[in-house]
């Protein structure tokens, strides 16, 4: 797109004044938090509200969106993927192409700016994949503040190469041990430096999850996802899509594409990581197959045992092993809203190998469970429809678990040049 | 009916603060911290008994390697019921609390919580994150069942917080004397007593003192201005230092109760 892209700054579907979102009687979301933090997310939501009224915070983010990050994303219209699947033709969000890799950025450029108007100099994170701590420490080298990135010891082994991106940044990234070593953990860890440090200190937030105002705000942030992708699946293909489809870690990406469809008579499909089944007790299918639970600030569906302790989860990819989701996509799935699919860590990588192959685009394997699930969904329909599916990261952090599951040989050894 | 309004008025009359000990239910296993609490509960006015949880994002590491020393060794919250009851046939007038995070008592349903805490004998219950505004699930049914929701207010809270948390709380209120998690260095004294006074302007109910309190010296301090004195990770963290020999555990947690129970009353 040539020209600048106009967004919508209405807040639609907006939580009540508590942050909850209501379904059948259940307020999902809210603020479950300790009374330390209490009065900063007040202030933060305080933050929130007048800066979203503020055009001129809009300019900048708009402007940084633009010029730093590379919106508006593409919207692709994969004509091999779709030969190759036979069925509805598959339209891809290429969120891939994001600096930094992934749809995470539009949220820390968001948070960054409301950082620095609330005169905080430090911001904390946690991350998963890394995505998350990569666009932080992004950000906050831009924005020359002190950045500290909290991690799992076992995604840190597994996301070696963004690990190394949040040094190069200058963020220092601080390993968790506690309980499972994975993001819930880091979550945890997060919440704890932020309680005894939240005077000079800002928490961002990574996904459309946590105490209110965080799934609001992150929401927010991320609705230029579909609502680019509306204006330009109606641009392009002269409609909308039938079926707009997502993966689901905590929800960002998902309620970014899918928030500003609701409204139209679209399917709205939320991919969870099934990692070795949904049967196995191996996965992290929040909404699939936990019930409602309260943990790291809201009320959502959450894996937990009959006595609420939390789960340990599986996936794949270190950005989907979340035992929790983001209270609106919980409510909007009870209102029958939403539909669940899933796709196992072998579907995962499978999709993964088809789009490089088809389209020479390597997707992070987060949004391959979106790209399996989505594949699946259009070979059942019809070359008239369309299938929109959010690409949310590239794959390059990813190659090395690839290569780990794929057995890579070296063939290029001893051949001389 | 909570005891613990008759509890204030018992230390009132001996014109001395409460002493609130802490302990994790199951730590390091059910039956050692059945002795464990027992041995507490004879120091103690009131009895705060940590309900395990996978996730404790409120605690620090000592408290957190409780949780999950509890958990690893087959904690239910079918023991913490029934440990709770022991120490209430015991201790027919001391003040027992169940204290940890919002998702057990969600999961179990709050009016199958409540009446198994009633029927154990518990007074009183602290969940770090149900902050007043999310009140709605269990204040009606805490209210029905007698139990006292004790709510936490610390130096970020306002006025109109502590306000808010004077309308919902009952039993007492619990003052978080830093910014911070459990187990972390006391705040600075002046400025705790500044806040707890502060507070005392909006609410009757008895005010504690708790997180950091970690010596005798700075439990007579807080003791002087406050109603109560809430003692935690130095006490769990008697476990963990002598974990070879449970009986060392029990004399070491006795040895600290007692420090601490001379220190308030001097
Ligand atoms: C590329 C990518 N997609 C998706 C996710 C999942 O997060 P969310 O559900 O918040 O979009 C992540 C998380 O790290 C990610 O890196």
């Amino acid at each position: 797109m040539t020209t600048d892209f106009i967004y919508d700054l209405s807040i639609k579907h907006a939580p009540d004044a508590g942050g909850h979102f209501e379904a059948n009687g259940t307020l999902f979301g809210g603020r479950f938090a300790a009374e330390t933090l209490m009065q900063p997310l007040q202030e933060i939501e305080q933050a929130f509200t007048d800066a979203w009224a503020d055009p001129e915070f809009h300019a900048e983010r708009l402007d940084l969106l633009k010029n730093y990050v590379g919106r508006a994303t593409p919207l692709y219209h994969a004509k091999h993927l779709t030969a190759e699947v036979g069925g509805a033709q598959i339209y891809l969000k290429r969120e891939d192409l994001n600096h930094t890799g992934a749809h995470k950025v539009n949220n820390t450029i968001g948070q960054a700016l409301l950082a620095r108007r609330m005169g905080k100099k430090k911001v904390i994170a946690e991350t998963g994949a890394g995505q998350h701590g990569v666009a932080t420490a992004t950000v906050a080298a831009m924005f020359n503040m002190q950045c500290d990135i909290y991690m799992g010891r076992e995604d840190i082994r597994r996301q070696a190469p963004n690990v190394f991106r949040m040094k190069l940044l200058g963020a220092n990234v601080v390993p968790v041990d506690s309980g499972t070593a994975t993001l819930k953990d880091a979550v945890n860890e997060a919440l704890r430096v932020w309680v005894a440090n939240c005077e000079d200190t800002y928490y961002i937030f990574g996904t459309a999850a946590g105490p209110h105002p965080f799934p609001l705000m992150v929401r927010q942030f991320h609705t230029v996802i579909g609502q680019e992708a509306r204006a330009q699946c109606l641009e392009q293909a002269g409609k909308l899509p039938d079926v707009a489809v997502a993966c689901v870690g905590g929800g960002s990406n998902a309620i970014g594409l899918l928030h500003p469809l609701q409204d139209d008579d679209i399917r709205l499909v939320a991919v969870e990581a099934a990692g070795h089944g949904l049967e196995s007790g191996e996965h992290a299918a929040a909404l699939a197959k936990g019930k409602p639970g309260i943990i790291h600030g809201s009320l959502s569906y959450l894996l937990e045992d009959e006595e609420g302790q939390i789960q340990g989860t599986h996936s794949i990819s270190a950005g989907l092993d979340y035992p929790g989701v983001g209270p609106e996509l919980a409510a909007m799935m009870e209102a029958g809203r939403l539909e669940l699919d899933s796709a196992t860590d072998d579907d995962a990588l499978q999709a993964f190998q088809v789009l490089t192959k088809a389209e020479g685009i390597i997707p992070a394997l987060e949004s391959s469970h979106a790209l399996a699930a989505g594949m699946r969904i259009a070979a059942n329909m019809q070359p008239n429809q369309i299938v929109l599916i959010n690409l949310s990261g590239r794959g390059d952090k990813d190659l090395n678990t690839v290569m780990d599951k794929l057995g890579f040989q070296d063939d290029t050894q001893g051949v001389s040049t | 009916m909570s005891r613990l309004p008759e509890v204030f008025k018992r230390c009132k009359s001996e014109k001395r603060a409460a002493l609130i000990g802490y302990l994790t239910a199951g730590d390091p296993d059910v039956n050692t911290s059945k002795d464990l609490l027992l041995t507490l509960a004879k120091q103690v006015d009131i009895l705060e008994i940590g309900m395990p949880f996978s996730d404790p994002a409120a605690d620090g590491p000592v408290i957190q390697a409780a949780s999950e020393r509890a958990l690893a060794s087959g904690t239910h919250i079918s023991d913490v019921f029934k440990l709770a009851q022991t120490v209430r046939e015991a201790n027919p007038d001391i003040g027992i609390v169940l204290m940890g995070y919002a998702n057990t008592p969600f999961v179990l349903g709050f009016d199958n919580f409540s009446k198994q805490a009633v029927s154990a004998g518990v007074d009183a219950v602290l969940l770090v994150d149900i902050p007043p505004e999310e009140g709605y699930l269990c204040d009606p049914i805490f209210k029905q069942y007698g139990l006292d929701r004790i709510l936490l207010l610390s130096p970020t809270s306002t006025d109109e917080r502590i306000k808010l948390a004077n309308k919902h709380a009952s039993g007492f209120i619990y003052y978080v004397s830093l910014n911070g998690i459990t187990g972390a260095n006391i705040g600075e004294m002046t400025s705790i007593r500044q806040k707890v006074d502060n507070i005392r302007t909006h609410t009757d109910l008895p005010v504690c003192v708790g997180f950091g309190v970690k010596t005798p010296q700075q439990a007579s301090e807080v003791a002087e201005f406050s109603d109560g004195v809430v003692v935690g990770s130095h006490f769990v963290g008697q476990i963990p230092a002598h974990a070879r020999e449970s009986q060392n555990m029990t004399t070491a947690i006795n040895h600290a109760a007692q420090a601490m129970k001379m220190a308030i009353q001097a």
